[in-house]
């Protein structure tokens, strides 16, 4: 007890220099801070533009000069957006291909990945240099071929025609990170497996699959991510709107407010909020299992 | 409980690596059989194709009196202890041991008395709950050894399992494991690339270099009567020095070149020596252990012949011994297995000038040899071992 | 089993661009069922070599390429060894660097499209304000500005990506080599050349190659800023056009094969550029 007042009244003595040292440390690091704060700034600041916009009542928006921090601030634009009926169904539909997509080709990748992982085969080399150059595919070039196999299935205008093109999007990328966690495995590991009596599903199932846990957030997460930004064949290949993904909704918002023919930018910032509000939150939280996966691929590639 | 056999076994791989060489052999039901060598000989190879963890090129293996060489693993009715452990990380100590159990859908109750069991023998059963990262090392190999008991199989097959940990705990668990296997009866393979453990440890030992068996008999046998250069020189430590040497036959005895010494063959020795008559005259080449030596100061006094004065370049006390360096003017070999070249030890940049060879005696500690003086051995020639120089073969 | 897993990710990687080479050569239109579809051989590229449209995209899709890859790589850099240092909140920056990238494009589009408002945007008030300008302008719509302002939105979008890709790069540079630097005396800006550039360039060449790869197939942000606007199309806005609005898949198609050959021709550059490298 009593070192700890010593140190305290020790500590209490001498606040000047210390601070003194920090003030220099301050100073000599000054420009320092002032780069991260301008690249903190320009990085954040069309987010507050939007969260501003999303806050601001229709006409103190559409009026000059700018208010840079909201004087009313409202919540209706909010409620018209969440209201508008169009733009729940669209929600929802992303949710639901985003959350299909990424369980099959979870599924898929992670019994892909264990094979090309693991086992020797002819043509393995080739496979994964096809998948690694599928990830750098440009969608645009299969757009036409997906469009045919779309119709042909009769699937136009549908949920299913988008988990279908999302899923060749988003298979390779799976696959590619599933297989980097899978080789990276010890053998012997699977090796003992096999020697307890484990069948190579047994194996798959309760000895790799288990290990590679973080391989399958990481891979879910950009495959989630990845789905619901999708937009081209999301715009492609669907008509009305109440199947249009969130990507669509945001791009042909036409608002619930007839009164202007003027774009309802208000709504438009709302829904940006609504929409990126979980991803940053997800980002946030998950940034090191991300930045994983991605450097993953970039570095082996 | 079985008997293993290896019948002309062979492993080639993909690129054309010959791994294992026509290797024959039979290990007895309940034995403790060690494989040893140095790396690249072929034994972690011949022992993964009995757990079928590789493919048979050709030949058969049969365990008990089944051939297994198309058989899985699971069928085999083997366990594996493997070098790294092989825990699964993500399970506890208890469902590591209960794995293969479980795999084979055993009850539940059987389960649990088995890994009790097996824990206890092992004295692991408070880490049960514990995952293996939060073991040591040492523990970690006995869980090891716990999955491989608790399945109760034909035969325990052992890849190195002492590698890694630290000496003294080597030496501790070399013993442990012995014990355990003479309680158990199991029949076993031991893979280890340590003479010591394998000497210390196996019924009989089978020396392989480069994917061809060597010999395999007791330890005893292997150190007294090695078949060839290899094994006279991978069994025992330090190894056994040998020099080129030429066998003379002078006042009615042999006679061998040692450098610039000559020793006096023991007459009983060159009795036993059935052909060793063909080498008179001839070159040959002559192995003393370095335990052969003695410090001539401290015992009886050495006839010439059984003696030699040589400088000493270095000493190692080793607490219970102390080993002597010295050279002598011989081409010294490095021991290698029939069809090898032969190696020549000296010093750097040193050609066909003065052959040098660089030697060692194992003498008591109580001797007063120091570095950079004069000492007298005394060799027990008795203990001489000769070799042919072509086929580096036993004479 | 595993064949299955397999053999789908073999059909889900090939089938797609198989059959879009294959109708390429055909005469297909989105309402198929009207014309029966037949093969039209080559007629379809030689239409494609000629298309001026094409020509003015592909011209345009480069110019943002090359505008956007440069600042991104310059900017990025400068990102990266800032942040590399070692500050408190070092965490909380990376993951705000990671927001931009983990956003929809096109919700980055609109985000942008009204801060660019020639009459409300924020862009034209605070830069009148501070007198750069003396008047609005407006951004989007005006051809001299269109470019400029399409590379912002991705130059921000993708800038801090590239920063992290390149940090997770230094941060594989081992610090001693830097200590024996600074023991031998030499300049911050000397040891930028000798250790940090040549230790990074593999990061730098793989990360150059994803994003010109990434570039050159743009379409989100050209289409929600100027929809089918002619001048200012990208190779795959045109490309979508054919296909969607106007119908022609057999055209496209044909399209999109010459889109996937131009972007092989990058790579191709790339890997030799590489390939010169490693020896």
């Amino acid at each position: 007890m009593s070192t700890a007042v010593e140190a305290a009244t020790r500590a209490a003595a001498q606040p000047t220099a210390a601070r003194r040292r920090r003030l220099r440390r301050l100073v000599r690091r000054g420009p320092f801070y002032l780069l991260l704060a301008l690249i903190f700034v320009y990085i954040v600041f069309p987010f507050y533009w939007a969260i501003r916009s999303a806050f601001t009542p229709d006409e103190d928006l559409f009026r000059t000069p700018v208010q840079y921090f909201p004087e009313h601030p409202t919540l209706g634009n909010f409620r018209e957006v969440l209201s508008t009926s169009d733009f729940q169904r669209a929600l929802i539909n992303s949710t639901i291909i985003a959350g299909t997509v990424t369980a099959i080709a979870l599924v898929v990748g992670s019994l892909a990945g264990y094979a090309l992982g693991r086992f020797r085969f002819r043509g393995r080399s080739v496979s994964l240099y096809l998948m690694l150059s599928m990830t750098i595919f440009p969608q645009i070039a299969i757009l036409g071929a997906l469009y045919t196999m779309i119709t042909r299935f009769h699937l136009y205008n549908s949920l299913r025609a988008l988990i279908l093109s999302d899923l060749v999007l988003v298979i390779p990328l799976t696959v590619w990170i599933l297989t980097t966690f899978m080789r990276a495995l010890p053998p012997d590991l699977e090796e003992a497996a096999y020697i307890d009596g484990a069948s190579p599903f047994q194996v798959f199932y309760k000895v790799m699959l288990p290990l590679v846990a973080p391989g399958l957030v990481t891979a879910g997460l950009l495959a989630f991510i990845t789905t619901w930004n999708e937009f081209l064949y999301a715009l492609s290949f669907t008509q009305t709107p109440d199947k249009h993904t969130v990507t669509v909704a945001i791009t042909t918002f036409t608002g619930k407010s007839g009164s202007t023919f003027q774009v309802p930018w208000g709504q438009i910032m709302a829904a940006t909020v609504i929409v990126t509000l979980p991803l940053i939150v997800l980002t946030l939280i998950l940034q090191r299992r991300i930045l994983a996966g991605l450097t993953a691929g970039a570095v082996k590639g | 409980m079985a008997e293993i056999a290896f019948e002309d076994v062979t492993k080639v791989y993909d690129g054309g690596t010959l791994a294992v060489e026509d290797l024959t052999l039979e290990i007895e039901d309940g034995e403790f059989m060690v494989l040893v060598g140095p790396s690249g000989c072929g034994k972690t190879t011949a022992l993964r194709m009995v757990a079928g963890l590789e493919e048979i090129s050709e030949g058969e293996i049969r365990i008990g009196d089944r051939v297994v060489n198309e058989l899985t693993p699971k069928e085999r009715d083997i366990a594996m202890v493997f070098q790294n452990y092989a825990l699964y990380p993500h399970m506890t100590v208890e469902k590591n041991l209960a794995f293969g159990l479980a795999l084979r859908k055993l009850p539940k109750e059987e389960i649990r008395d088995r890994v009790h069991r097996a824990a206890r023998t092992l004295e692991i059963e408070e880490f049960l709950k514990r995952k293996p990262r939060a073991l040591s090392g040492g523990q970690r190999q006995r869980v090891a050894m716990g999955r491989a008991i608790v399945r109760e199989p034909q035969a325990f097959l052992m890849d190195e399992p002492l590698s890694n940990l630290d000496a003294q705990l080597r030496v501790q668990m070399r013993v442990e494991i012995h014990q355990l296997q003479r309680r158990l009866g199991v029949t076993t393979i031991y893979v280890t690339h340590d003479q010591v453990e394998a000497m210390t440890m196996g019924d009989r030992v089978a020396v392989m270099s480069e994917g061809r068996l060597q010999q395999v008999d007791h330890p005893e046998v292997l150190y007294r009567k090695p078949v060839n250069e290899f094994v006279a020189g991978f069994i025992g430590s330090p190894s056994i020095n040998l020099v080129e040497s030429r066998l003379e036959r002078r006042d009615g005895g042999l006679e061998v070149e040692f450098g610039e010494h000559r020793l006096a063959v023991d007459d009983q020795l060159a009795g036993n020596i059935s052909g060793l008559e063909r080498y008179v005259g001839k070159d040959v080449v002559v192995g003393i252990r370095p335990e052969a030596f003695e410090d001539a100061s401290l015992g009886s006094q050495a006839p010439p012949g059984r003696r030699l004065d040589a400088t000493c370049d270095r000493t190692e006390p080793l607490g219970s011994e102390v080993l002597a360096y010295f050279t002598v003017k011989a081409r010294s070999i490095l021991p290698s297995a029939e069809g090898a070249d032969a190696v020549y030890l000296g010093e750097a940049g040193e050609e066909a000038s003065e052959p040098l060879a660089r030697l060692v005696a194992r003498v008591d500690s109580r001797t007063k040899i120091a570095e950079g003086s004069p000492m007298t051995l005394a060799v027990d020639t008795s203990r001489l071992y000769f070799f042919d120089p072509t086929t580096k073969g036993a004479v | 089993m595993l064949a299955p897993a397999l053999i789908l990710v073999g059909i889900v990687a090939l089938y797609p661009l198989g059959k879009t080479i294959q109708q390429s050569f055909t005469n297909q239109q989105f309402l198929a069922g009207i014309e029966p579809t037949k093969y039209v051989g080559l007629a379809n590229y030689r239409k494609l070599i000629h298309d001026e449209l094409f020509r003015d995209a592909a011209w345009v899709t480069v110019k943002f390429t090359v505008i956007t890859v440069a600042f991104e790589f310059v900017l990025g850099l400068i990102i990266a060894l800032v942040v590399n240092s070692s500050f408190r909140g070092r965490g909380v920056m990376r993951a705000v660097m990671l927001v931009p990238w983990a956003i929809p494009t096109v919700v980055c589009a609109q985000m942008w499209r009204w801060m660019y408002d020639d009459v409300f945007g924020v862009f034209n008030d605070a830069l009148v304000r501070i007198h750069v300008i003396d008047h609005n302008v407006a951004w989007i719509s005006e051809p001299k500005t269109a470019l400029a302002a399409v590379c912002a939105v991705d130059i921000w979008k993708t800038t801090p990506f590239v920063a992290l890709l390149l940090l997770a790069g230094l941060q594989v540079i081992p610090r001693d080599l830097y200590e024996a630097a600074d023991v031998d005396g030499a300049s911050q800006w000397r040891q930028f050349w000798r250790i940090t550039f040549p230790l990074l360039r593999p990061a730098i060449l793989v990360a150059l190659i994803f994003r010109t790869l990434d570039a050159l197939r743009v379409f989100d942000v050209f289409f929600v800023f100027f929809g089918s606007r002619v001048d200012t199309q990208t190779m795959a806005v045109y490309n979508q056009n054919q296909i969607v609005t106007i119908g022609d898949v057999g055209y496209g198609s044909a399209v999109s094969v010459g889109i996937f050959l131009i972007i092989a021709m990058f790579v191709v550059i790339y890997v030799s550029v590489i390939r010169v490298e490693q020896q």
